[in-house]
């Protein structure tokens, strides 16, 4: 029987747009008559700007509807409320966490103590992952959780199965609950997406990201290519652009019989060239995404940048991923 | 009213302004900034995939075919550029850059940050052998310097004050790390050393240190909250770093306190990168902000990647409408027709960035800008980085 509900862990290099399609991907999975819990980690309240709401609390609330009419919920999941609240569920220490602040201890716990603060964080996401409406046999609260997770450099070591935390916390109950993070990290309902562009670099970065998790046994979920420009120039107008056929002199006249300006012509040329050579980079990253055989997930340009609309629109494309 | 000699010139050139002009930015002079003499650390911020490491890397090099003696710190750089600049290796010494023009009389060496090592380094240089051995295998001392979130911000601040202290450049430009937030490098050093010398540490050293006495007995309650917690290996292994670390604490809060003041003097310069996109601006904006709250020296704006079409004097709705109908016409007339398509989505982007980078500047009317027409491939050689160089510059 599976111990924990539906785990997406959606990551990336910087600058990808993670947020975004972590949010993106908690609408698609929200169809009629499910609850989905989204959470973010590091503190940036990128969802409260994103669903224009106040800034989110530490607690789950009600953010979206799906159009299917599934719910979608927002937690901010802050380490330092995680650990008052793990030190009054596990060891009903409420009072000591104030002395526990007054000493400074909480601030260190969660920024300076190595690991910690990712186990606290971790450890919120494995118990909401974990919780359900009754008994033991009872269904999951949540039937499927999405985090908006630190960058792929640092992906492996907040899941918490790098060796880390391991070598630190040699015993006691810090090193129980992480030996269970880990369970639940790799176990077959978890899957960790990697976000990137048609560039170089974060294409580098998934492919190594990628392996790095696989190799700590973690299920890499699907390579979401994300603010994919689609071609505008068919493949003939490329032969003709390519080959100088379609030169200054027959653009200029098409112009003219358009009545534009027919200075535009070597411009309007340049941009199509531009054109091509940034698709013919996307094509080649492509490749190379595809070559390493994970599973892709595009998700076409929105003209203006994401926003609740936006999401609506990019929610279907992620239907694959589950 | 103006008490110097440029205040004239520039009250002049505000009257002659339309009143219905936007905010129209001061042009930032970067081969100005370059070929300062005055000018001896460039630090280039801004959030995570803006290009910081590429301009850093354009800077550079500009600089250094200008004449000066440069050198360049990265911190990540993507593969083939690290390649181009001759970084084969993280070993923590800046080497030269084969292949620019010196004969302006320039140079320049590059470098890629290996935190762990500079660390280390610091810990060797203000320890005791037997102490930094100490220090050195304590694992919390190796989780700290290989993973806490504000060591790579902090040793990068740390090596920029070693090769400043060198001596061996005239102009030391730095990348900074990509973190969740641009401002992580300039809380970084402070964060370090209030956390190493804050109330909990005092009193996690003091059974190591002094009479027992000394604790009160809220902090007993404590300790017996954290072994349950954690299990008391764990709390040997704090008490036993932190006695270790103490005799550097002064030390490191002295030196974050060096770089502090290295960053606010007159002779660096903060140059702050952005694309023209909302989450981008907005980091910069704060990011700005802040460096004026820490009376730190702005030189500007950089927006990355821009889209310029004032090349082509056409409307988005004439394209499209002109697009609408060529479509059924010959291969020639279908093939223009596509272009204008491309040209109608540049346009509309370059609206969407204009009117993010309009705001920015209402917002900051005293910042200067410079905006970086977008490249269609990557740069990850020294040509591309002249290139780009040249757009700084606004000579391309």
């Amino acid at each position: 029987m599976k111990t924990s509900t539906q785990l997406h862990i959606v990551s990336g290099k910087g600058g990808t747009g993670k947020t975004s399609v972590a949010a993106a991907l908690a609408m698609s999975l929200a169809t009629a008559g499910t609850r989905v819990l989204l959470c973010e980690v590091e503190g940036r309240q990128g969802f409260s700007q994103l669903f224009e709401t106040e800034p989110l609390p530490y607690e789950e609330r009600l953010i979206a509807k799906s159009e299917e009419g599934g719910e979608v919920y927002a937690l901010a999941i802050d380490p330092e409320a995680a650990l008052l609240e793990y030190l009054q569920m596990y060891y009903r220490l409420g009072r000591v966490g104030k002395a526990l602040d007054r000493f400074g201890i909480i601030d260190f716990a969660t920024t300076i103590a190595p690991g910690v603060r990712d186990v606290l964080l971790t450890g919120k996401i494995y118990e909401a992952a974990r919780r359900r409406i009754g008994g033991d046999t009872s269904p999951f609260v949540y039937d499927a959780v999405v985090i908006d997770a630190p960058p792929t450099g640092r992906i492996t070591r907040f899941l918490g199965v790098s060796d880390d935390v391991a070598g630190l916390v040699k015993v006691g109950p810090i090193k129980n609950q992480s030996d269970s993070i880990m369970t639940m990290m790799r176990a077959e309902q978890t899957r960790v997406h990697l976000v990137t562009l048609l560039e170089e670099m974060p294409v580098q970065e998934t492919l190594d990201g990628a392996a790095e998790l696989e190799r700590a046994g973690i299920h890499v979920g699907a390579f979401v290519l994300n603010l994919v420009r689609k071609p505008l120039l068919s493949e003939a107008s490329k032969v003709l652009l390519e080959s100088g056929e379609l030169s200054e002199d027959v653009v200029a006249g098409v112009l003219t019989q358009e009545k534009l300006p027919e200075s535009a012509a070597a411009g309007l040329l340049a941009e199509g060239a531009a054109h091509l050579e940034r698709q013919a980079l996307q094509n080649e990253q492509h490749a190379v995404l595809e070559q390493s055989g994970h599973r892709l997930v595009t998700l076409p340009m929105i003209p203006g940048g994401v926003d609740i609309a936006a999401l609506a629109e990019l929610a279907p494309y992620l239907k694959e991923i589950v | 009213m103006a008490a110097s000699g440029s205040a004239p010139k520039r009250v002049a050139a505000k009257t002659t302004r339309q009143p219905s002009a936007t905010h129209a930015p001061t042009a930032l002079e970067v081969d100005e900034l370059l070929a300062d003499a005055g000018t001896s650390i460039v630090v280039v911020c801004g959030s995570g995939g803006v290009g910081k490491t590429t301009t850093a890397a354009s800077l550079a090099l500009r600089a250094a075919e200008q004449g000066r003696k440069v050198c360049v710190l990265t911190i990540d750089p993507a593969r083939r550029l690290a390649q181009s600049l001759g970084l084969v290796e993280l070993d923590n010494t800046p080497r030269p850059v084969v292949g620019i023009d010196t004969s302006a009389g320039g140079s320049l060496d590059a470098m890629m940050l290996d935190m762990k090592s500079t660390f280390d380094e610091v810990v060797i240089a203000h320890a005791s052998k037997e102490k930094s051995a100490e220090i050195l295998s304590n694992p919390f001392y190796v989780a700290l310097s290989s993973s806490f979130a504000g060591t790579q911000e902090y040793m990068a601040m740390e090596k920029l004050g070693q090769l400043h202290a060198e001596g061996a450049w005239d102009l030391i430009i730095v990348d900074t790390p990509p973190s969740r937030s641009a401002l992580d490098f300039l809380d970084a050093p402070e964060r370090l050393s209030a956390l190493l010398d804050g109330r909990f540490i005092k009193l996690l050293l003091a059974p190591a240190k002094g009479p027992a006495r000394l604790l009160s007995t809220g902090f007993g309650v404590v300790t017996s909250a954290l072994n349950k917690v954690l299990g008391s290996q764990v709390l040997t292994d704090m008490q036993t770093f932190i006695a270790a670390f103490d005799t550097l604490f002064g030390g490191f809060r002295e030196r974050a306190r060096q770089t502090f003041a290295l960053l606010q003097d007159d002779r660096t310069a903060f140059l702050v990168i952005a694309t023209a996109e909302p989450a981008a601006m907005r980091e910069a904006s704060y990011f700005v902000e802040r460096l004026a709250a820490d009376q730190m020296p702005l030189a500007g704006l950089v927006v990355n990647r821009v889209h310029d079409s004032r090349l082509v004097p056409i409307s988005v709705v004439q394209a499209q409408a002109a697009s609408g109908r060529l479509a059924d016409g010959n291969s020639y007339e279908q093939a223009v027709g596509e272009l204008l398509d491309v040209h109608a989505r540049r346009l509309r982007v370059a609206e969407r960035e204009n009117r993010l980078r309009e705001r920015f500047s209402a917002a900051h009317v005293e910042v200067p800008v410079v905006a970086i027409p977008a490249l269609a491939g990557d740069v990850h050689d020294l040509e591309g980085l002249r290139l780009v160089g040249n757009s700084l510059a606004n000579q391309g």
